[in-house]
């Protein structure tokens, strides 16, 4: 019996380290890919120049930055007072019954291929988009709608998860002190959850500014800093994914070098999630 | 109910039943609840204590399948506060609640504190911070934390953060408080102060508790009601029952015989 459990031991913590060392191998790939060109246009220029244009060999990645930042920006404007609300319902106001369906059905909501969230945005959103308010209709805006809704699952599961995690002496609390059953809910449940809230807002923009797929139907691509929530755009992501195809040399490496600021600024939006979430177990 | 009752009156059980779903809890009590006095509640686990307390706040409203028969009524302007036209949250308004285990929310002090004016829609500032004060005072425990009203409660030692439970129920100025053994998950020192507090208090409200603890009813409440299997067995004067009790049941009880 020990032997066996020694074995077993054993594998699992061969398969921990080799999924440990696939992630670290990836990360060591796209930094030694990209750091390179960094160094070479100098990290100030990369990070804050205005102009991407790489056949002059202009490689200025702002206007990506401040795109993904603005559609994950709309998304958490649209996802998080929705989400919100959602994980509230479910958790105080559903019969068990109707939850039972409920919960699987938002589930699924995640399982919808990007690309099919992407194909309805386009059919139906950017047309809306463009005939009532104008522009192009590939927007930030459409984006937005389209990754607010994408972000749903991520952040009602988790939502929900941390406000039935409560010990019921809050609410009873509340309740036993006069307190309308909204008034427990918002002035004691939700605060006593919030590191969880906070998280799973954290998680649902790390991956709002991972999708791309999506992103790339909706958002137009335009090369330029967007001015209004109506102007076509290009992320981080999508320029990535669009000129991955055809680029060679240096073109290539700014590719790279662009998925290693995305990388760094996932890896500051999960480690923030994880110290939030530490925070509320203990 | 042997003892004709010469109190004042501030709430009357009548005839009260109380069912989870099919099972029935309360069988037919009766009590008076007298005016500025402490009323205990003692029997054996089980027997209906947390349940008949409950009833009083319409804490068992929460539940659905849950049912009052009976009345209770809330004197000087008899409403009946177990019945289903009367709104629990009103009710709630007029009859305070202390927990078993200290509950705090996760606020500071002053928040947990003004919690019940908040929701009563106080935004005054200078008056919320009068009442919080106050209330803080009543409960003894504002020399305590005078410094630290601004940390989090959780901050607090178990026997404070029971007594700021009780400054929180008190902040809103209860007609009634019931207390659900408060000192059950208290060390003696911080018990023997909750008891003396309580004991403080019945100048500015009625007060009914539940104990398992037969010493602290003797030392604290006025009245006694011994109960058993969801019925009031014997209700007397304290000393009375703890003498010379005149049902056989409430003997073998309080002498240890069971429970
Ligand atoms: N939610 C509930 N659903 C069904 N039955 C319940 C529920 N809560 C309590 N009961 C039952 O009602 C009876 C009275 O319970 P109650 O909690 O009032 O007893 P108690 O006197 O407070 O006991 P203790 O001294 O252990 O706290 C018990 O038989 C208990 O099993
Ligand atoms: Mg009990």
């Amino acid at each position: 019996m020990e032997a066996k459990d020694k074995i077993i031991e054993r594998i699992l913590l061969l398969i921990a380290f080799s999924s440990i060392s696939i992630l670290g191998l990836i990360a060591l790939f796209i930094f030694g890919e990209g750091l390179p060109l960094i160094w070479k246009v100098g990290p100030r220029a990369f990070i804050l120049g205005e102009r991407w244009v790489p056949s002059q060999g202009s490689f200025g990645i702002l206007p990506m930055i401040v795109g993904s930042f603005w559609v994950t920006f709309g998304a958490i404007l649209l996802g998080v007072p929705l989400g919100l609300a959602c994980a509230i319902f479910l958790s105080e106001w559903t019969p068990p019954l109707i939850a039972m369906v409920l919960r699987p059905t938002i589930q699924l909501l995640a399982a919808i291929p990007s690309v099919i969230y992407g194909f309805w945005g386009l059919i139906i959103l950017v047309p809306l988009v463009r005939n009532y308010l104008g522009g192009p209709g590939l927007s930030i805006l459409s984006g937005s709608v389209i990754l607010g809704f994408m972000i749903l699952p991520t952040i009602i599961s988790i939502s929900e998860d941390s406000l039935r995690a409560l010990p019921p002496y809050y609410k009873s609390g509340a309740l036993a002190l006069g307190a309308t059953h909204w008034q427990a809910i918002w002035r004691v449940m939700v605060p006593a959850a919030r590191s969880g809230i906070v998280a799973s807002i954290i998680l649902g923009m790390g991956r709002a500014i991972g999708e791309t797929m999506a992103m790339i139907m909706i958002l137009g691509n335009a090369v330029k800093m967007p001015t209004s929530f109506l102007d076509s755009a290009r992320t981080l992501t999508t320029n990535i994914g669009i000129e991955m195809g055809y680029a060679s040399g240096d073109h290539r490496q700014a590719l790279f070098a662009t998925g290693v600021i995305l990388f760094l600024i996932i890896m500051i939006l999960n480690s923030s999630a994880i110290a939030l979430s530490r925070r509320r177990r203990s | 109910m042997s003892t004709v009752f010469s109190e004042n009156l501030k709430a009357e059980v009548k005839n009260l039943s109380f069912f989870y779903n099919q099972v029935q809890a309360l069988k037919h009590v009766n009590l008076p609840i007298a005016e500025n006095r402490i009323t205990a509640l003692i029997g054996p686990s089980g027997c209906g204590k947390t349940t008949y307390l409950r009833c009083f706040n319409r804490m068992h409203d929460l539940y659905p399948g849950n049912r009052y028969e009976g009345e209770i009524l809330l004197y000087p302007d008899q409403l009946n506060i177990v019945s289903s036209e009367v709104d629990p949250i009103e009710v709630r308004m007029r009859i305070s609640m202390v927990f078993q285990k200290p509950n705090p929310f996760p606020k500071t002090v002053y928040e947990n504190v003004a919690y019940g004016l908040r929701v009563r829609g106080e935004r005054r500032k200078r008056l919320l911070d009068e009442k919080v004060e106050k209330a803080l005072k009543q409960a003894a425990l504002w020399d305590e934390v005078r410094d630290r009203i601004h940390d989090l409660a959780f901050n607090l030692s178990g026997g404070q953060q029971q007594r700021l439970c009780i400054a929180r129920a008190l902040a809103t100025d209860p007609e009634i408080l019931l207390f659900d053994e408060p000192t059950s998950a208290l060390d003696p020192t911080a018990t023997l102060k909750i008891e003396e507090l309580i004991m403080q208090l019945k100048k500015d409200v009625t007060i009914i508790i539940v104990t398992h603890n037969m010493q602290q009813a003797a030392r604290v409440s006025d009245y006694t009601a011994f109960m058993y299997l969801g019925e009031i067995i014997e209700f007397d004067k304290t000393e009375k029952i703890f003498t010379h009790p005149s049902k056989k049941l409430t003997e073998d009880y309080i002498t240890g015989r069971f429970g």
